[in-house]
């Protein structure tokens, strides 16, 4: 094994399309880069950005979001609200001082199972060569403990009063 | 620590453990998820198996877990299996939690350490999530005992006939003027020979007469909405300018009618029909369909002789199309196939060489009903051909095309071999690449088709030319060929080719597909929901894919597909309800501040808003659980069960291995 930096990443699946397409990948026995580790949603319009920068500040150095491919959502059209967010988060990440391409957006029918392998490999290249992100480290300062991250689900501390 | 959980670990044989260190897998969830509340991990070799869904019982009822994980193969295969297990235990279902390490981790990496790596992480994901999951109870709802089949070629009417004899009410959608399919161009069906009219017209009739079933030809579905159980859908049915109620199916509107307009569908190109027609003699229902494009009435506005001479004042030449919504539990889709194309082999020359035919051409030729009345004649309607060559394979298992194989090419070529030599006493050449005779009685077919003297070439046709160079090949059509085992090019000089063309999706498959939610292969053909356990079933429950509409496939072969749907849809009928995943989005009153961000995000309108309270409510009936609107509440206070913000968030910290013994992180 050599040095090279080996990043970790979350992808966001969608239950109907892009999971299956990872459920091909496997059955087809198509070999790709292991750093993906995938949580299976029902729809990527489930996905809530604030996942991404959770993922991001706990330790993930990029995001794969995963779904059908436009107009073939199995809930009709929700995989577009997953785009407008993606596009909206990626401006977000940006003003954040984090390379928006750390964060990507992949459309995979359950039929695409080499798509889904390639476009994970790619990412992992991609990653790879933009290289750790080191949020929330220790070592990033001293305020930036795991403690002092906001949390960004909405949790307690973001309830709003009714 | 108010969870106790239990990590099964599952070899799969050697599809995991072959990559996977299983061992260390479980050990180290023992380890270091002990603070999380891992009681006992272990591994097996098939958690699957009765014996492993009885450690995860007996550990659930002695040790009290309040968890499980499974670390197995993907949830789509097992979930299922393992949650009913929990349940048989006491634990509710929903407490189970798999985590795929086979086609996510063993099947799609090779380094062994890095797979145990990646499970270890994917274990701990679930270890986390499955903290968060809370104890959920299935929706059941009734069933409708109404069945929609659409597409009414062999594989759909023996869908409907099944579920119609067996006592329940079955719409039969078909979008030709008469069911049938394919199956009723064909002349002779292989390896019998019988003659395809003779054994599909009876059921045609049985369909058509059926007390149990509503025949809705020149019908296409619009619209589909609902989910198992309760569909709800909307047919159109075209106007045939005739009324049904009236018309008794003599034939003289035919009989009268002046135009005459190519047919290009029945008869493929090769005869004609009237505008006001019904495709065959046998057509089911016999009434006749109005071509508004060709009837001199509607293009010139005078006319009207089928008018004029029908005995029951059956034509209507007001009726419009007609919007029909039925309620139905369950949906058959038997939409079978298109021809591929042979113009697009540009160098077989049909559509450019006179005496290039396609195989559904000959059909149509050989077809005693046809328009040649059965004589094999080459295009000029007269000259019987003296050689004929037969090409497979056009279109299929061709990289240029479709890599497939179409499956009954082979057979349909070897018919066509044995038909010509029967009929016209020609010299037959079948060029092959290889002979695919499998199934009952079909290599037979082969053998007694090579005992009659038809000459097999073995090769890829390069060309077919009207271009001679010899003198032998004037006037003719040259087959410029490899024969791969005699190892030389040849040139055979044919008076007929003719092209066993593959079969393909129906050019609007996709569209179909979305309109009922169901998903295509790369090829373009219905996806199953199982390739070998479970192929007629689809990713949508009560949504079921019988013949070509699934794959390529010959008439033995959609019956029994047919009749396999029947018996998956009277199963779920007899269950008089069905049980829903709980996954539903929830509105929590107190946190709501109505500002109606959700609303508009739902696409089953789901969502209300409740002017007397200003928030917004969430009819259960109607939300599928897709999640869009709980990521989208700026107030947090929508929660969508199965795959709560807390499931989610603790998966990722899972993932990521923040969830470690302290000493560890």
């Amino acid at each position: 094994m050599t040095d090279q930096f080996e990043p970790t990443i979350i992808g966001f699946t969608c239950n109907w399309c892009s999971y299956r397409a990872s459920d091909l990948a496997g059955t087809a026995r198509m070999k790709y880069a292991p750093n993906v580790k995938l949580i299976r949603l029902m729809c990527s319009g489930r996905l809530d950005p604030t996942f991404v920068l959770r993922a991001l500040s706990s330790g993930a150095d990029g995001v794969m979001i995963t779904g059908c491919h436009p107009g073939e959502c199995h809930y009709i059209e929700q995989n577009y609200k997953a785009l407008r967010r993606f596009l909206l988060l990626r401006r977000v990440l940006n003003g954040l001082g984090i390379e928006p391409e750390r964060v990507k957006l992949v459309w995979a029918s359950a039929a695409e199972g080499a798509r889904f392998a390639a476009e994970t490999t790619a990412f992992v290249e991609e990653i790879r060569k933009l290289g750790p992100l080191n949020w929330g480290k220790a070592d990033d300062g001293p305020q930036a403990t795991d403690h002092d991250q906001p949390s960004f689900a909405h949790g307690k501390e973001m309830e709003v009063p009714a | 620590m108010t969870e106790k959980i239990g990590v099964y670990v599952c070899h799969c044989g050697s599809n995991i453990a072959g990559v996977v260190d299983v061992v260390d897998v479980a050990n180290w969830a023992a380890e270091k998820l002990g603070h999380q509340g891992v009681v006992i991990a272990r591994d097996y070799k098939f958690m699957c198996s009765s014996l492993g869904q009885e450690l995860i019982e007996k550990d659930i009822k002695e040790l009290g877990l309040t968890r499980v994980v499974v670390a197995a193969c993907s949830p789509h295969l097992h979930e299922k299996t393992f949650r009913t297990a929990a349940k048989n235990a006491g634990l509710n279902p929903y407490l189970v939690e798999l985590a795929s390490i086979r086609e996510q981790v063993s099947w799609v990496h090779t380094d062994k350490a890095v797979a145990t790596a990646k499970s270890k992480a994917v274990v701990s994901g679930a270890v986390s999530r499955v903290i968060e999951n809370r104890a959920l109870d299935e929706i059941k709802v009734p069933i409708n005992p109404n069945t929609l089949v659409v597409g009414g070629g062999i594989a759909g009417i023996q869908s409907a006939l099944e579920i119609a004899n067996a006592g329940f009410h079955v719409y039969l959608v078909e979008r030709e003027p008469s069911i049938g399919g394919h199956m009723a161009q064909f002349d002779k069906t292989f390896p019998t020979l019988d003659c395809s009219a003779c054994i599909l017209t009876p059921r045609m009739v049985e369909a058509g007469t059926h007390p149990n079933i509503t025949l809705l030809t020149w019908s296409e579905v619009v619209n589909v909405a609902g989910y198992v159980g309760n569909f709800n859908v909307t047919i159109k049915k075209k106007a045939r300018f005739i009324n049904e109620e009236l018309c008794t199916g003599c034939g003289i509107c035919q009989e009268k009618c002046p135009k005459k307009v190519i047919d290009d569908v029945y008869e493929a190109g090769l005869g004609y029909r009237k505008a006001v027609y019904t495709p065959f003699a046998q057509a089911v229902p016999n009434f006749p369909v109005m071509d508004k494009e060709n009837c001199t009435y509607f293009e010139k506005g005078t006319c009207k002789a089928c008018e004029k001479f029908c005995p029951t004042n059956a034509i209507d030449f007001n009726q419009q199309d007609e919007l029909i919504n039925i309620d139905v539990g369950n949906i058959v889709l038997a939409t079978g196939y298109d021809l591929f194309d042979a113009r697009r082999v540009s160098n077989y020359g049909y559509g450019r060489l006179p005496n290039v035919f396609t195989s559904l051409e000959f059909e149509r030729l050989s077809n005693a009903a046809g328009p040649t009345s059965g004589n094999i004649v080459l295009r000029d309607g007269k000259t019987t051909p003296k050689s004929v060559g037969i090409i497979h394979c056009v279109g299929s298992r061709d990289r240029n095309f479709n890599n497939y194989c179409s499956v009954i090419c082979c057979m349909q070529g070897l018919k066509f071999a044995h038909l010509v030599h029967e009929r016209t006493g020609a010299t037959v050449y079948n060029f092959y690449i290889d002979m695919r005779t499998a199934y009952k009685a079909y290599d037979e077919f082969y053998q007694r088709v090579l005992e009659e003297g038809t000459l097999f070439v073995r090769g890829k046709v390069a060309e077919v030319t009207d271009a001679a160079r010899y003198s032998n090949e004037r006037g003719k059509l040259i087959i410029q060929t490899e024969d791969t085992l005699a190892g030389k090019q040849r040139r055979i000089p044919v008076d007929m080719v003719i092209l066993s063309s593959g079969l393909q999706p129906r050019k609007d498959a996709k569209e179909v597909g979305k309109l009922f939610g169901i998903s295509c292969s790369m090829d373009g053909w219905f996806t199953e929901k199982h390739p070998k356990l479970d192929p007629v079933s689809t990713m949508t429950e009560g949504i079921y894919i019988v013949g070509c509409a699934q794959g390529p496939k010959d008439i033995p072969s959609s019956v029994a597909q047919g009749a396999a749907a029947s018996a998956r849809v009277l199963d779920k009928i007899l269950q008089k309800e069905v049980a829903l995943e709980p996954i539903k989005a929830t509105v929590d009153q107190a946190k709501c501040s109505g500002c109606k961000i959700c609303n508009g995000l739902c696409p089953f309108n789901a969502i209300a808003f409740i002017e007397d309270d200003k928030i917004s409510y969430i009819n259960p009936a109607l939300c599928q659980g897709c999640g869009t609107c709980v990521a989208a509440c700026p107030a947090g206070a929508i929660s969508g069960t199965g795959f709560s913000n807390e499931q989610i968030i603790a998966q990722i910290d899972g993932l990521l291995l923040r969830n470690l013994e302290p000493a560890e992180a």
